[in-house]
């Protein structure tokens, strides 16, 4: 592609396949406990 | 729908229903702003061509149109939101995760607590080993099949309790192969008690630390004062650099909190990093009304905004230096972050993380704490109210009428629902000043991935 670069393809349908198993960690256990943020948890199935 | 923005000269689209970045050319981004809805035309529509034909050639336009179409074909375009399916399957899941209030006190006197210095509004007090035995057996209970449990140690500060932090490791330890369970503890503290056996203790045991600390001494100092009035910043930094230097790959955070006083909270960032040596790093802005003094405003937005561009920027240059650190809100996995379910109801308080106080009350979270109409049983007497479970069960992003078409609600399923209730009475109402932030450092973070991958 001339005009575009994708930097990242989509995943985010294929993730529900196999997601929902809630393995992986409150996100309010991690770092913040004031300001939510999902994005930056990992998946415990990678 | 698309979001598209422009950062430190990358034209960025973003596509929020399949996860899709891309980088756009001038063309491709001027034409993308044009077109409102799906699904596209094969060709480029007359208006398109008429709205730019002063700025690019029609040959130009209707190529970079061609691209925009073939990703629009290959679903990283203006993709469909087909979650909202899984939002209705949603119900009550086992609790996997539990924030310990095991003491409802503080050595620290720091203004801007929300848990008003320690005892969140309520009577000051110890957990007794027996209501952390307890929630142990409790949290067990109620966790069904999950298999890794999370235990944070939270207060008040924990360490004023810590003949009862290493009972409670103890205990759950010693039963959780029976039960087939995984604990991870974490702790959160000020720091003030650290000492050698401490240190040594928690880099044994807990699997991530958050140590708290507002950055630059001046700044710490001046809303985290000791009991005495005096500064902390003094005889916390150097066990904290201590307990870091002996922890080796150990998960943990440095993490303070940013306010009116400091929005050039870069410098704290800096300070943190540079002076001190800490390289895993949050700062997160205060959680307060605007009525006090060092609350933020969303007159402060463009200045915190323009802060958060500074440090994107200045992580990025040491990104490619290999001098770089972590922040915690400027992390991003775009290629395998959480799964879309998910990302439909974030923290999931209430349903699969709860909190319990001293007395052993059960709270939705850390911050519901102290607030009656949120108490939701008790781990001593094995109670827990099913009817706020179920809610907070489906308490999705598509019940909030503000996040269900925002760009942003995959990366942040909804806000902190606390947060939302403490600021305009609901859960279901996002705070728009933490939206507006939360927004902004999503599209630093995701312009620091697209200047990375694009590095020649």
């Amino acid at each position: 592609m001339k005009h575009i670069k994708t930097i990242n393809k989509a995943n985010l349908k294929k993730s529900t396949e196999k997601g929902g198993c809630g393995e992986c960690q409150a996100s309010c256990q991690s770092a913040c406990k004031t300001s939510c943020t999902v994005a930056n948890q990992d998946c415990e199935r990678k | 729908m698309i979001h598209q923005y422009e950062l430190n000269g990358y034209k960025i689209v973003i596509d929020p229903c399949s996860g899709a970045v891309h980088l756009f050319d001038d063309t491709a981004y001027d034409i993308v702003s044009l077109i409102k809805t799906a699904p596209l035309s094969p060709d480029c529509p007359e208006y398109i061509i008429n709205e730019l034909s002063s700025k690019y050639s029609a040959d130009s336009i209707k190529e970079a149109y061609g691209d925009i179409y073939a990703l629009f074909i290959e679903g990283t375009l203006f993709s469909k939101d087909d979650y909202e399916e899984f939002a209705e399957m949603l119900g009550p899941a086992p609790i996997k995760s539990m924030c310990l209030n095991v003491a409802h006190d503080c050595n620290l006197k720091c203004e801007y607590c929300f848990a008003a210095q320690g005892d969140f509004g309520m009577e000051k007090g110890l957990m007794p080993f027996e209501v952390a035995k307890s929630a142990i057996d409790f949290l067990i209970k109620h966790s069904g099949g999950r298999r890794n449990l999370e235990l944070d140690f939270f207060g008040g500060e924990p360490l004023m309790n810590f003949d009862v932090v290493r009972k409670t490791v103890e205990y759950a330890r010693s039963i959780e192969k029976q039960h087939n369970k995984n604990f991870r503890f974490t702790l959160t503290t000020n720091g003030l008690l650290l000492n050698d056996e401490i240190i040594d203790y928690l880099n044994k045991e807990m699997y991530n630390l958050v140590l708290s600390i507002d950055g630059r001494k001046e700044v710490n100092d001046k809303l985290r004062p000791t009991c005495v009035g005096s500064g902390s910043y003094d005889i916390i930094v150097p066990k904290y650099q201590k307990l870091v230097r002996q922890r080796g790959d150990g998960q943990y955070y440095v993490r303070g909190t940013f306010t009116r006083h400091n929005i050039d909270f870069t410098d704290d960032i800096i300070h943190l990093a540079d002076d001190l040596g800490f390289d895993q790093l949050s700062l997160e802005p205060v959680v307060t009304t605007e009525e006090t003094e060092y609350g933020l405003r969303e007159s402060d937005l463009p200045a915190i905004n323009a802060e958060y561009e500074r440090l994107a920027k200045e992580m990025l240059k040491r990104e490619l230096s290999g001098n770089s650190f972590n922040f915690f809100h400027f992390m991003l996995d775009l290629e395998q972050g959480p799964c879309a379910i998910k990302r439909l109801r974030g923290c999931s308080c209430g349903n699969e993380y709860i909190a319990v106080t001293p007395n052993g009350d059960i709270y939705p979270c850390h911050q519901f704490v102290g607030q009656d109409e949120w108490k939701m049983g008790n781990v001593l007497e094995g109670t827990l109210d099913y009817d706020k479970k179920r809610y907070f069960s489906k308490t999705h992003i598509y019940c909030k009428d503000e996040c269900k078409n925002c760009w942003a609600r995959f990366y942040c399923s909804g806000g902190c629902n606390a947060n939302n209730y403490e600021s305009l009475g609901s859960v279901l109402k996002p705070n728009r000043l933490s939206c507006e932030l939360e927004k902004k450092r999503l599209e630093c973070a995701i312009m620091i991935k697209v200047a990375l991958a694009t590095q020649d």
